[in-house]
């Protein structure tokens, strides 16, 4: 596993207070993970300041997995 | 009670009637303040009277785009934090519907309710982080009873208690709370406009016979402002002198 995906799954289960087997590529932060739309935003918010990258507003809405956000931040931060 | 030390207050409209006392309240109770609005001397006598700690002087003229995204930032590299913002700042371009402008009407909705909106987005992320923070805007009674020659200035006080409402159910769970405060009819400049007929006739329709003053309202901020105050949310506090009873 990535460097990335490590950190991105430890602000996840910090954030969400999920186990962290539930943390998998392909869980929906929504769907499989009990976030609502506000936890959301916050983990965009912790990936920003994690990665030090900035995440627009038309990329984090497409940030619905755990994959999606692995993917994003591996190509642009 | 109502302790506000080592928090960081935000006043737009500070160098005005009402928003200076709010500042000089909030101060009173501990917080550090940042006075924003246009009159850079104004901003400085309000600043002078409080005294010269923790008062943070930060013009900007609200109606100009980027200033008006800039002045977050500002604040809070001023004062290291942004805890609670008033969002006070006001205009009125009084008219009868059929002779308002359009740009009686935008520069109006800009300031009061656009302004006010967006200082209130951009601030929301560092109050998510900390699980804390205030935003209370400042309209009016007219917001919610109406009144002649002022359909613009009353649907920009409306518009900022929906907003206000829409933005508490949002972030509720984070320990933001958004609320407003309503005066009636108080002594500043603004009321100052009206004629001495005017005048009279509002004191006939208010039970306390008499106008309020900025003190007054500026009590009502620093409680919403408060710790005491974490469980009111999504309200309208009306300070009118029984104006009306809503
Ligand atoms: N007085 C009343 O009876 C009454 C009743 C109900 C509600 N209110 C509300 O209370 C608030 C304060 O009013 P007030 O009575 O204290 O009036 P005021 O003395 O006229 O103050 C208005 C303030 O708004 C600021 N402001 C206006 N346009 C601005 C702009 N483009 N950019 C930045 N700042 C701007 C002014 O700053 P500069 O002068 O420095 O530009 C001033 O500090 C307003 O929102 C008003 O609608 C007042």
């Amino acid at each position: 596993m990535s460097d990335v995906a490590e950190r991105v799954k430890k602000i996840v289960v910090e954030h969400l207070g999920v186990e962290e087997a539930k943390v998998t590529e392909n869980a929906s932060f929504i769907d499989d993970l009990g976030a609502d739309s506000l936890d959301t935003v916050e983990l965009v918010m912790a990936f920003e300041e994690e990665f030090g990258c900035e995440i627009p507003d038309d990329a984090a809405e497409k940030i619905l997995t755990v994959k999606d956000a692995i993917d994003f931040i591996e190509a642009n931060a | 009670m109502f302790d506000l030390t080592g928090k960081c207050a935000l006043i737009t409209g500070a160098s005005g009637g009402i928003g200076a006392e709010i500042a000089k309240a909030l101060h009173a109770q501990g917080a550090t303040v940042g006075l924003t609005g246009t009159r850079v001397e104004a901003l400085e006598k309000v600043a002078a009277e409080i005294g010269n700690e923790r008062v943070h002087i930060l013009p900007c003229n609200l109606s100009d785009d980027e200033a008006l995204a800039a002045l977050p930032k500002q604040a809070e590299e001023a004062m290291g934090s942004l805890d609670v913002l008033v969002n006070n700042a006001g205009l009125t371009r009084d008219n009868l519907a059929m002779r308002i402008k359009d740009d009686d009407w935008d520069a109006v909705l800009n300031v009061n309710l656009t302004a006010a909106f967006k200082l209130s987005k951009a601030v929301l992320r560092g109050m998510m982080k900390k699980r804390w923070g205030r935003i209370i805007g400042i309209t009016s009674i007219v917001g919610v009873t109406g009144n002649p020659g002022q359909t613009n200035y009353a649907a920009s006080k409306a518009g900022m208690i929906g907003y206000s409402k829409s933005l508490a159910y949002e972030v509720g769970s984070r320990g933001i709370t958004v609320n407003c405060v309503a005066p009636g009819y108080i002594a500043t400049a603004m009321t100052d406009e009206l004629s001495e007929d005017v005048k009279s006739a509002m004191l006939t329709k208010i039970p306390a016979g008499r106008m309020g003053n900025p003190e007054e309202i500026a009590a009502g901020v620093v409680y919403l402002a408060s710790n005491e105050a974490q469980y009111v949310t999504g309200q309208t506090l009306h300070i009118n002198g029984g104006m009306a009873m809503i």
